[in-house]
This record gives C-alpha cells, sequence and structure tokens, in this order.
C-alpha cells in the first residue's frame, strides 16, 4: 500500500512539474509570437510611410518639372509617333 | 477529588466560561469575515487579484489608405506623437523650458499659457508631431509630461487631389469628401483584448477579445492621377491666364462612367489647413449650380429630332437674328438668314435654338430634361451633389420655353452636365457615375434614340469644325465633337451684362467616343470670354493628353490643324 502511494506522489510530481513546464513554454512562445506580431505592425506602418515617400517622390509635378526641365524632354508630336496594335492572342 | 488540593486555588466556574465564550466569539468572527470576503466581496477581490497581471489593451483600427486607379496612394494615415502634460506635475528649468518650446516650435510664453492652469490633469501640448520631435522631447527627461501614439493623414497629391479625396478631421474622422462619404468602411472599427503580462510588461497570454477590432478597409478610386493631374494643371493656366475667379473641369470615361478627373479652382493643401476659405473648399464641379447656356441646345434639338419635328437639313429661319416673345426679346450674336437645324448647333444660334424649341411639347422637353438627369442629385455617392434646379413644365411660360431651349432658366452642376453628354456619345444611352474604380463596362439607360444621337454627334462634330463656335476644340489626331457655351451670370435675379460663365462640353474619338471632358470657367476678365476661346483651348489639352494616356487609337489623319481665322470662328452669346 505505501509502495503505490509513494510510486502515486512521484507520478502525480512528475505531472505537476510536466504542467509548469509547458505552462511556462506555451507562455514564452505567446509573448515571441507577440512580439513579433508586433513586428509586423511596425513594418506595415514603415510600408505606408515608404508609400508616402514614393509617391510624393514620384508626384506627376516634380516628374513633369524635371522631364522639361533639367532632362529637356517635351511630348512628342502625334505625327512623329506610330500606334501599334498588338495582334490578338493566339 | 473529595477535598481541594493543597497549594490550589479553585478558580471561578465564569473564568472558563468567559474564555470559552472569548474563544468561540473570536472564532465566529473570524468565519464571519471569511464569509464575508470569501462569498460577498469575492468579486471585487478576484478583480483586484487580476488587476496585479491582466491588462485589458485596446487594439486601434488604421484607417484605410485610398489609392487612385493605378494602385497610387492619395491618402495614407501613418503614426504621430501628441505630446500631453500633467500641469501640476511638470517641472521645468529655464533651459528645459526654451528647448521644449523650442522643439514644439512655440513661444516660451505660449508654453507657459497651456502649463498655467495647474487644475487640469490632462493638457495637449502638442498633437501630431513627428517621430524624431517627440523622441528629442522625450529625450530631455522633463517630469509630468507624456506621449501617445495617434494616426495622422498624409495627402500626397496636395491641391490636386484634394476636393475629391477631401480630408479628416484631427480625430481621424473623415470631414470632406470621398473621406466623408466612405467614413464607415475607412474607419475601421477599434477593438479591445484582455492579455495576462508579466513582471517585465510582456504578454504572456491571451485570455480572450473583449471586442473585435477591424482595420479599415483599403479604397480604390475611379481616378486616373496621370489625367486628374494633366487637368488641374490645365485648367490653373487657363484661370490664371483668362484671370477667371473659379474654374472646374471634369473627365468621364463613356464606357464606365467612372470619373477619371475632378478637379476644381481655387484648390487647397489638405496637408496644411490654416486659413482655408469656404471658396477654396467647394467641390465646384459637383456641388455648384450654373445656367449652362448654349451647351445645353444639344438636347432640345435631340429631341426634336427623335420626335421627327425636324431632321438635320430643315430650314429655320432665323433673320433677322431677333425673337420677341412677350416683352423679351432673343438676339444672335451673329444674325443669319434661314439655319439648317444642323447649322442651329455648328453656329450657336439662340434664335433657331427657341424656334424649334416652341414648336415642342413643353411636357416632352421637360421630360427630356428630367431623362438626362437634370433637375435631380445624381447618385455617385459624394456630400453635397446638387440637383439643380428644374420647373415643372405646367408653370413654363412660353419665353421660358425658348430660353431654356438655350440654357438659360436651368440651372445644372458640371458634373450633371458631363453626364447628360454621355447619351450623344453612347448612342443614346445615359450612364450613371461613379467615383470608386470598376474597371467594367456599366449598362446605361437608353433615353434617346440611336438615330437621333448619332446625327446629334455629326451635328457636334460639325461644331468644333472651322465655321463653327469651337475650333480651338480640335486635337491633332482625334476627331473631336463638343459645344461651346457662354452664359450671362446671375447676379441678384438679374443678368449681369459683363460676367460670363465659359463652359466646353465634348467628346472624342467621335468615331467611336471614349472619353467625355467638361470644362467650366467663371468669370473670365481677362478680355475674352467666348466658351470657343477660353474654355475649349483648355478641353483639347486635357483631352488629348489623356487620350494619349489611354492609348486610344488615332481615328483622324495626322494633319496640322489649319488655324482658324477670326472670321471663319463663329461667336455666340449664351
Amino acid at each position: 500500500m505505501a509502495k503505490l502511494n509513494l510510486l502515486l506522489l512521484a507520478v502525480l510530481v512528475a505531472c505537476a512539474l510536466g504542467l509548469v513546464t509547458s505552462q511556462n513554454r506555451s507562455r514564452r512562445l505567446f509573448s515571441d509570437l507577440e512580439r513579433e506580431q508586433g513586428r509586423a505592425r511596425e513594418l506595415d506602418v514603415d510600408y505606408g510611410r515608404l508609400q508616402l515617400e514614393a509617391s510624393t517622390w514620384g508626384l506627376h509635378q516634380r516628374v513633369e518639372k524635371i522631364a522639361t526641365g533639367a532632362l529637356g524632354m517635351r511630348v512628342p508630336d502625334p505625327r512623329r509617333t506610330r500606334v501599334v496594335t498588338p495582334e490578338p492572342a493566339r | 477529588m473529595n477535598a481541594p488540593t493543597q497549594g490550589l486555588v479553585r478558580l471561578p466556574v465564569w473564568r472558563a466560561r468567559l474564555m470559552l465564550a472569548a474563544l468561540v466569539g473570536a472564532f465566529a468572527l473570524l468565519a464571519a469575515r471569511s464569509v464575508y470576503l470569501q462569498a460577498l466581496k469575492t468579486d471585487f477581490l478576484q478583480e483586484k487579484g487580476e488587476e496585479r497581471y491582466s491588462r485589458v489593451l485596446e487594439i486601434p483600427a488604421t484607417r484605410g489608405r485610398i489609392l487612385d486607379r493605378n494602385g497610387e496612394a492619395l491618402a495614407v494615415s501613418t503614426p504621430v506623437k501628441s505630446i500631453w502634460a500633467i500641469p501640476s506635475d511638470v517641472e521645468l528649468s529655464a533651459g528645459q523650458r526654451a528647448k521644449l518650446a523650442a522643439l514644439l516650435a512655440m513661444s516660451p510664453a505660449e508654453l507657459e499659457r497651456k502649463l498655467a492652469d495647474r487644475s487640469r490633469d490632462f493638457v495637449y501640448l502638442k498633437r501630431q508631431v513627428a517621430p524624431d520631435v517627440a523622441q528629442a522631447v522625450e529625450a530631455l527627461g522633463i517630469k509630468g509630461l507624456a506621449q501617445h501614439e495617434e494616426y495622422r493623414r498624409y495627402y500626397p497629391g496636395g491641391e490636386v487631389t484634394a476636393h475629391v479625396v477631401g480630408f479628416t478631421g484631427v480625430d481621424d474622422a473623415g470631414q470632406e469628401g470621398i473621406e466623408l462619404a466612405h467614413q464607415d468602411s475607412l474607419g475601421g472599427r477599434p477593438g479591445s483584448r484582455r492579455v495576462i503580462k508579466d513582471r517585465l510588461g510582456r504578454i504572456v497570454e491571451d485570455v480572450g477579445s473583449i471586442r473585435a477590432g477591424q482595420d479599415g478597409t483599403d479604397l480604390t478610386l475611379s481616378i486616373d492621377s496621370k489625367i486628374q493631374n494633366l487637368a488641374f494643371g490645365a485648367l490653373k493656366t487657363a484661370v490664371v491666364h483668362n484671370r477667371a475667379k473659379a474654374g472646374g473641369v471634369i473627365v468621364l470615361d463613356v464606357r464606365s462612367g467612372e470619373i477619371l478627373a475632378l478637379a476644381n479652382l481655387p484648390s487647397f493643401n489638405p496637408n496644411n489647413r490654416t486659413r482655408l476659405s469656404g471658396a477654396q473648399l467647394r467641390n465646384r464641379v459637383i456641388t455648384d449650380l450654373f445656367e449652362p447656356g448654349s451647351t445645353l441646345k444639344p438636347f432640345t434639338i435631340a429631341l426634336a429630332l427623335e420626335t421627327g419635328h425636324a431632321t438635320p437639313s430643315t430650314l429655320i429661319p432665323t433673320a433677322p437674328g431677333r425673337l420677341t416673345i412677350a416683352n423679351y426679346t432673343i438676339h444672335d450674336s451673329h444674325p443669319a438668314g434661314a439655319l439648317t437645324v444642323a447649322q442651329v448647333i455648328q453656329k450657336s444660334s439662340n434664335v433657331g435654338a427657341a424656334k424649334i424649341a416652341l414648336g415642342l411639347p413643353r411636357e416632352a422637353m421637360w421630360d427630356m430634361f428630367r431623362r438626362v438627369g437634370f433637375g435631380a442629385a445624381p447618385q455617385i455617392g459624394f456630400p453635397g451633389a446638387a440637383g439643380g434646379k428644374l420647373r415643372g413644365y405646367r408653370s413654363w411660360h412660353p419665353i421660358e420655353q425658348a430660353t431654356m431651349a438655350y440654357g438659360h432658366g436651368i440651372s445644372v452642376s458640371l458634373l450633371q452636365l458631363a453626364r447628360a453628354y454621355t447619351i450623344f456619345a453612347r448612342d443614346g444611352e445615359l450612364v450613371p457615375l461613379t467615383l470608386v474604380k470598376t474597371g467594367a463596362a456599366a449598362p446605361g439607360d437608353k433615353v434617346l434614340s440611336t438615330a437621333a444621337a448619332r446625327e446629334m454627334r455629326a451635328m457636334l462634330e460639325l461644331a468644333v469644325q472651322p465655321g463653327g463656335t469651337g475650333p480651338k476644340a480640335r486635337i491633332m489626331g482625334w476627331r473631336v465633337a463638343g459645344k461651346t457655351g457662354t452664359a450671362h451670370k446671375q447676379e441678384n435675379g438679374a443678368y449681369a451684362p459683363d460676367k460670363y460663365i465659359s463652359s466646353f462640353v465634348g467628346f472624342a474619338p467621335a468615331s467611336a467616343p471614349r472619353l467625355v471632358v467638361a470644362v467650366m470657367l467663371d468669370e473670365p476678365s481677362a478680355g475674352e470670354y467666348y466658351g470657343g476661346t477660353v474654355a475649349a483651348p483648355v478641353f483639347a489639352q486635357i483631352m488629348q493628353g489623356a487620350l494619349r494616356l489611354l492609348e486610344v487609337p488615332y481615328d483622324a489623319p495626322l494633319e496640322p490643324l489649319d488655324a482658324p481665322g477670326e472670321a471663319e470662328e463663329a461667336k455666340e452669346s449664351t
């Protein structure tokens, strides 16, 4: 009887330790997940900021000004352009 | 037992009883207390316990982006910091105060004033500062100062797209334009969740969400920012050149009803909205009504063609260039003898248009105006869309019926006018307009017979040829059709003799129309005021650029346009 009790005690202690460990692991993993999600949010914010920057650099007024001013480009005369109609895909 | 033991004093019985009672009483007290704590106050205590480790986190919703049809950003939210203070906790040295004031771009006196009211617990020092400024403020390490994150909306398009996109207020809620119209889908819904934090403040467990949040969804507009920029630029040049008070332009895709560009002047910079006037904020194309003048003639005449009251070659006597009805006289600026119906459009004869209108039943004419969308606000999902004024036909007098034929006594918005012209571009179908990208052809409402629409299209093409009122609207490579308008402005119920609204509405390529462009200039005051001189060149510039950007095939020979001489260009008075 005493032997069985001792065995059960050992099993109980082992189970208890296992529970604590797995709980700890799950919390650690969760905090990692949380951190990565935070990073994802930050990256999203960065993406928005970069998109904004791209739009600002690529403003049509700015592009036009640089093209006509600094690069001396101009819209070609329609007579000097040729419209190519792509052949329908087979 | 029989006799008291030597040396022991027998204690009175009450003492033992008292002790017992005291002990029982103490136990009872403890039991009562524990019942009180365990049973009655348990919720409160558990809550207090949970407070030590569990937290409720707010999940802010990011506002959706607004994009143009090619995915270019027109409005983007990005987080910024707001700096606030608890005035009674703030301790500032003179040096810190100067530094802080400089960082926040305010005078030390202004900073002092904000911190003066010590009874308040919360004072914003500055909202929406850039991240680097916020970091510098934090580095000062001033007690009683705190920061929290907010979103700020940026508009890369600036004044070019200001009227369409609109803007949000400081609380990130839409106030104008698309931002207001689509507030629900753009705004999203903030949520919150309960989590367990450890000693170091890390979140270790998600207990559950209290309210599921949802970020705002992105919105793709029908606007093409290249065409928008082209239209805004052309309009701006024309407004400055003609010293006009204001101007508006709209570009429509005939097939899908999408609004590719919509620009107004004066405009404003939505990123810096200090000192804004109502005139700058108004989206004239959509919300302002005006008497369109001659640009309305095609509708009455198309009705006459459809009902068989006239054919393009029917002769209308317009001599001597005057027509008196009741005690009002209609004038032609260039009197001619007899004109065909086609020439009435080409030369923009008021007398001719009035005579044709008087031959039509007023109910049919009213019905025609209703069918093309006048007098009713268009359903385009934009705040403040104007419907215009169209009086019931029962109250029309003959003179009103005659003046309405050439666009007086009826008011429309430029958007309505441009939309109405889709019936000529689409063989009689009126297309519903949209500001949101659909990318697909939209079904239209058949409001005019195909034959009448095609006849009118040919007449409108004639109107931009030499001898018509709008040869300056022609462009090399594509056939154009359109109509000029020069209307006297109404002021205090009377027509001002020297104030005009010049307009041009047209479409191209005439062989298979793709775009409708409408241009309006309010009070051009640099000498010229005819629609054919002031508005038609703007139309040509925008139409040519837009057709090139959309890679629309040429339908006209690539020959230089012969510059029309002054004599060839017919002038008009409405």
